[in-house]
């Protein structure tokens, strides 16, 4: 079954073309690895996805539910798609347990008590049920984005976008995260995940999207896009980065 | 007479300290009514028009920042004199005290919505796309998200800048608002000597003391680790 559906997407800033003209099938359960050198629009696709970047022309249906409908209810529909950054962005000046349960009280209209325990739970889940009363600020890089990623999925999304999430991290730290998008993975959670991360697109990936400016250049199994692939420029960037 | 005993004669005169008392007491409560009043409408509608900016509708907001920048321009007295001797021209007459509380609200609202908006968009493009992302509109994420953080920012500045403006209280005194000022300077040429003032100076000393200390308690609570 797909889940979401991207067809003729593109994205202008001014006269610079980011996007031109993306068609991507995602079915339920899939994990998706986006790859490609910086500028090549990765981060742009992924942010149309749940319209904090709003397309110039295309579509984008999520879970039945046209994004770009002026009819859709945005705020509704981004409770289905989960984010996590590369930078984090938690809010310093709220605990870990608030930061995960912001959304559940203010857009799903849980309780505080109800709110608290979906909380918890999805705490539990990143392996942070013992940091619920830290502020961001107590936690360590890798920490800090277990708890973003907490706060997605307390949401139960249906599908969840990843943006470089362990490009900020230090070495040591990358493992925790990677270990919980894992678990996500085992839990059959639909991802999409952009990384400079090639054990995880390797290993985890169902498919491999391959991107080179603001287009999908090839795609296929990680075996295919690793060990042959099809174009040229998909072959020198695995090059480049399998020698470093 | 030595040169200390003249001194002490002329401004700490405990005779016409204790005559004048009263007045300058008077005086306290007037300014302490004025200085509450322009606290709380100046920062209540410098946050307003900060949070009305930042729904960033072009045309208001260019209203805004005409209107912030002209009161930011204008020295208090300028606009004080212009509501107590102007507005009668077209049929208003408000009183010196409704005229000092006027003139400096606005002065305030001018200072307090800038602070406010530099907290505001001083706030990471992050904090909006996290909050957003989860499904919050623009008003919870500006409300629960972005303006805590912004506040915090402008505790500081924004207790600096109260201080500045509720001094000018003092102004008042122009318009023959009984304040601590007006009370003293009334009091001085009653007395030909100099004492009230420092009476006054007093009054000034223990209404405006507290409010530096308690900003400084407010930054220190409001802060949290990064």
């Amino acid at each position: 079954m797909t889940l979401l559906s991207v067809s003729g997407l593109t994205k202008r800033f001014g006269q610079n073309e980011v996007l031109r003209g993306i068609d991507l099938e995602v079915s339920q359960g899939e994990r998706i690895a986006i790859l490609g050198a910086s500028g090549s629009g990765k981060s742009t696709l992924l942010r149309c996805l749940n319209r904090l970047e709003a397309p110039s022309s295309g579509s984008v249906v999520v879970d039945g539910v046209d994004l770009l409908d002026p009819r859709t209810d945005i705020n509704h529909a981004r409770q289905r798609i989960g984010m996590v950054f590369q930078s984090f962005n938690l809010y310093p000046h709220m605990t870990a347990l608030g930061n995960v349960t912001l959304a559940l009280r203010k857009v799903a209209g849980k309780s505080r008590s109800e709110a608290d325990a979906l909380g918890r739970a999805a705490l539990a889940r990143v392996g942070l049920a013992d940091r619920a009363g830290h502020t961001p600020g107590q936690l360590s890089g890798g920490q800090q984005q277990r708890v973003a990623i907490a706060r997605a999925i307390a949401l139960e999304p249906r599908v969840m976008l990843f943006d470089e999430p362990t490009s900020a991290l230090d070495p040591e730290l990358v493992g925790s995260v990677l270990g919980v998008m894992r678990d996500l993975r085992e839990s059959g959670m639909t991802m999409l995940v952009v990384s400079h991360e090639m054990g995880f697109a390797r290993n985890a990936a169902d498919r491999v999207v391959f991107m080179d400016e603001g287009a999908i250049v090839e795609e296929g199994t990680p075996g295919v896009i690793f060990e042959a692939p099809g174009h040229e420029r998909t072959r020198s960037f695995i090059g480049q980065i399998q020698r470093h | 007479m030595s040169n200390w005993e003249r001194f002490v004669e002329t401004f700490f005169n405990a005779r016409v300290m204790a005559k004048y008392l009263p007045d300058i007491a008077y005086g306290m409560l007037v300014t302490l009514e004025l200085a509450a009043l322009v606290i709380v409408t100046g920062i209540a509608a410098g946050l307003a028009l900060a949070l009305l900016r930042s729904a960033g509708l072009r045309p208001v907001n260019l209203l805004i920042v005409f209107s912030v920048d002209l009161f930011r321009a204008l020295p208090p007295l300028v606009i004080i004199v212009f509501i107590y001797f102007g507005l009668p021209a077209v049929n208003v007459s408000p009183s010196g005290f409704i005229s000092t509380w006027l003139s400096l609200a606005l002065v305030l609202t001018a200072f307090s919505e800038e602070i406010f908006w530099a907290g505001i968009t001083s706030i990471a493009k992050g904090q909006w796309e996290a909050a957003r992302s989860t499904g919050l509109s623009y008003g919870q994420t500006l409300m629960s998200v972005v303006l805590p953080q912004a506040l915090r920012l402008t505790i500081p500045p924004l207790t600096n800048r109260t201080i500045a403006i509720t001094k000018g209280t003092a102004l008042g005194t122009v318009v023959a608002v009984s304040e601590i000022l007006g009370m003293a300077s009334s009091a001085v040429s009653n007395s030909y000597n100099p004492s009230p003032l420092t009476l006054g100076a007093g009054a000034y000393l223990i209404l405006f003391f507290p409010m530096v200390v308690l900003g400084r308690w407010l930054e220190t609570r409001m802060a949290w680790k990064r």
